[in-house]
C-alpha cells in the first residue's frame, strides 16, 4: 500500500531523515516516536509533499508520490490529510468554513474565494463535527475555541478531505492531558471505524504504546527501531531517546492515571 | 455528541447563517457593480473625446515614438550622454529631501508617540501637523515655490521633503509603537534628558524599518522630483517635457529619457530591496542566536 525507498532530505550539510525505508500493507496505526530533532516531522512532511525530499522514493497505491508536481501534487495533498501541532487553522473564520476547507482541491478557485460550498458539504461538515463532539461550536470563530477543541476542528478538516491516510504531527504536544486523550481517542477511533491510515508523531512512549498497531523509533534522521509496542522493552526505548538508565516511562507521560507514579519515580538530576 | 433534535437545530441554523451571508455578499457585489458601471459611463459621458471612440488610438503615441527612436537608434548613446546631468540633478533632489525629510519624520514622529513623546498633551498638535503636511500634495507646494523663488531645483527640493516628513512621521511614528520602552526607562534611570534617550535608547531599535521605509520613499521621491520638473524645477522631468511635446521631432529624446529613468527605477529598485532583504535577514540571524 504505502512503501518509502530510502528517503533521505539533507538541509544544507545537515542530515535530517536518513534513508528511511517503512512498508505498510494494510491500514494501521503508526506511531512514530523519537527526540526532538530526530527527523519526525521532516518524514511525515515528505510524505505530504510539503516540503521535497532530496532521495528516495514514496509510492503509494501505484502513485509515485516523491515525483508528482503542479495539480497531481495538489490531488495527492488532497488524500493524505495533515494535522499539526499548533493546529494550523484560519483563526478569523467560523469552523464550519475552516472544516471546509477539506474540499479545496475539489471545488473551483472562483467559488471557494466567495465561500461558497455546496449545502451538501455543509451538512457533512456538521456532521463530522457532531462525530467529534464540537457540533455546537460549528458557527464560532476558530480562534475562540480551546485547543484541544481547535485541534479537533484541524481533524475534522482532515475527515472532510476523505483521505487515504491521516497524518498527525505532534498533534497532542500542545495539549493538556485531559484533551490529548480525547483527541488521542478521536485518532484511533477514526483508525477502527474508517480503516484509514493514520501515522502520528509522538514525543510520549506511552501515548505510542496505547494508541498504536506499529511503533517507529527514530533517532539523528535513522529508522533505529521498527515493531509492535510489545517488542518495544525499555532497553530499546532508552536507545531511541538516547539516555541512559535514570530514563523511565512515566516521567514523560502525559496520561492522568501516570500522573501520580511519575511523582513517585525516583528523578536522577 | 448532541441528540437528533440538537444536531438538526445546529445544521439548520448554520444554514439559514450562510444563506444570510450570501444574500448580504451578493447585495454588496451588485451595489459595487452598479456604482463602477455607473461611475464609468458619467466619467465617459463628460470625457470631451469619448472613451470607446478614442480607444483604437490610446498606442498611437507610443507607437510613433518607438518608431522614431528606432529611426534614429544611433543617437541614443549621444542622447544619454546629453541629459545626464539632468538625470542627477534628478536624482540629488530626491536624494535630499528624502534625507531632510526623514529626519524631519523621526523628530515629529517620537513627539507624536505615547510613552516617548516629550510634551505628551502636544501629541495631538503634532500629529494633526503630520497631517497636514502628508494632504498638501508636493506639486502645490511646488508650483507656490517656484511661483516666490523662480524655478530651479530649491523649490521642488522643499516641496518633496516637506510632503515626505509628513509621509515618513506617519509611517515611523507606527514603527515606534512597536519599540520596547524599557531601554528609554534604563536611560532615564540614569539622569539622561530626552534628546539622549531617544537617539540612544530608541533609535537603535527602530533604525533598521526606518532605513526600509525611507529607502522606499526615495524611490517614489525620484518620480515625484521627475514629475516637478514638468513645473518648472528642473532636472530630467523638465527635458522630458520639451522632448515630448508633439510635432517637434524630439521623440528620440524623450525616448532615451524614459530609458535613464527606467533604468534608474530598476536599478533603485533593486539596491534598496537588497539593503532591505539585508537588513531583515540579518535580524533572523540575531533572533537566532
Amino acid at each position: 500500500m504505502l512503501t518509502i525507498e530510502k528517503l533521505t532530505k539533507t538541509f544544507g550539510g545537515k542530515t535530517a531523515v536518513d534513508s528511511a525505508s517503512i512498508s505498510v500493507d494494510r491500514p494501521m496505526m503508526i506511531g512514530i516516536i523519537g527526540r526532538s530533532g530526530a527527523g519526525k516531522s521532516t518524514l511525515l512532511r515528505m510524505l505530504n509533499r510539503l516540503t521535497d525530499h532530496t532521495s528516495g522514493a514514496i509510492r503509494f497505491e501505484g502513485r509515485e508520490v516523491t515525483a508528482l508536481r503542479g495539480a497531481a501534487k495538489r490531488e495527492w495533498q488532497a488524500d493524505c490529510a495533515m494535522i499539526f501541532q499548533q493546529f494550523n487553522l484560519v483563526p478569523r473564520m467560523d469552523v464550519v468554513s475552516n472544516v471546509l476547507h477539506g474540499t479545496l482541491n475539489k471545488r473551483s478557485t472562483l467559488a471557494t474565494l466567495f465561500n461558497l460550498y455546496p449545502d451538501a458539504d455543509i451538512h457533512r461538515a456538521i456532521d463530522i463535527l457532531d462525530r467529534l463532539g464540537i457540533a455546537e461550536h460549528a458557527p464560532k470563530r476558530a480562534e475562540a475555541l480551546s485547543g484541544g477543541q481547535q485541534q479537533r476542528v484541524a481533524i475534522a478538516r482532515a475527515l472532510m478531505q476523505d483521505p487515504k491516510i491521516i497524518l498527525a504531527d505532534e498533534p497532542i504536544a500542545s495539549l493538556d492531558p485531559m484533551n490529548a486523550q480525547i483527541v488521542m481517542d478521536a485518532l484511533r477511533r477514526i483508525h477502527e471505524e474508517d480503516g484509514r491510515t493514520v501515522i502520528a508523531n509522538l514525543h510520549t512512549l506511552d501515548t505510542a504504546r496505547r494508541y498504536c498497531d506499529r511503533v517507529i523509533g527514530m533517532l539523528h534522521g535513522r529508522i533505529v527501531f521498527d515493531g509492535t509496542p510489545e517488542q518495544l522493552t525499555t532497553g530499546t526505548a532508552r536507545d531511541i531517546y538516547g539516555a541512559d538508565a535514570s530514563f523511565s516511562e512515566e516521567a514523560t507521560s502525559t496520561q492522568i492515571d501516570a500522573l501520580t507514579r511519575a511523582k513517585v519515580a525516583p528523578v536522577h538530576a | 455528541m448532541s441528540d437528533a433534535t440538537g444536531i438538526r437545530l445546529i445544521h439548520d441554523d448554520y444554514i439559514a447563517l450562510t444563506r444570510r451571508k450570501r444574500l448580504y455578499s451578493g447585495i454588496l457585489l451588485a451595489i459595487f457593480v452598479a456604482l463602477m458601471t455607473s461611475g464609468f459611463m458619467l466619467a465617459d459621458s463628460r470625457n470631451a473625446g469619448g472613451f470607446w471612440s478614442g480607444l483604437h488610438r490610446v498606442l498611437d503615441f507610443p507607437k510613433t515614438v518607438v518608431a522614431e527612436a528606432v529611426d534614429k537608434a544611433a543617437e541614443l548613446p549621444g542622447h544619454v550622454v546629453t541629459y545626464f546631468p539632468a538625470l542627477v540633478e534628478t536624482l540629488n533632489i530626491a536624494a535630499v529631501s528624502t534625507l531632510t525629510g526623514a529626519l524631519g519624520g523621526m523628530v515629529l514622529s517620537m513627539l507624536a508617540t505615547r510613552g516617548m513623546a516629550r510634551w505628551p498633551a502636544l501629541i495631538p498638535v503634532f500629529r494633526r501637523i503630520m497631517d497636514v503636511m502628508r494632504a498638501v500634495p508636493e506639486i502645490v507646494i511646488a508650483l507656490v515655490l517656484i511661483f516666490v523663488l523662480g524655478g530651479g531645483p530649491v523649490p521642488a527640493m522643499i516641496a518633496i521633503a516637506f510632503h515626505t516628513t509628513g509621509a515618513l512621521g506617519k509611517l515611523f511614528s507606527e514603527v515606534n509603537e512597536n519599540a520596547s520602552l524599557k531601554p528609554v526607562e534604563g536611560l532615564a534611570s540614569v539622569g539622561a534628558n530626552w534628546t539622549q534617550q531617544m537617539v540612544l535608547g530608541v533609535v537603535p531599535q527602530v533604525a533598521p524599518n526606518y532605513l526600509s521605509y525611507a529607502l522606499l520613499r526615495f524611490e517614489i521621491n525620484i518620480r515625484a522630483s521627475a514629475i516637478l520638473g514638468f513645473v518648472g524645477a528642473g532636472g530630467i522631468g523638465y527635458e522630458l517635457k520639451n522632448a515630448m511635446s508633439w510635432g517637434q521631432g524630439k521623440y528620440d529624446e524623450s525616448a532615451a529619457i524614459f530609458l535613464m529613468l527606467f533604468t534608474t527605477i530598476v536599478v533603485v529598485d533593486q539596491t534598496s530591496s537588497w539593503f532591505r532583504d539585508r537588513l531583515t535577514h540579518g535580524r533572523r540571524v540575531e533572533m537566532l542566536a
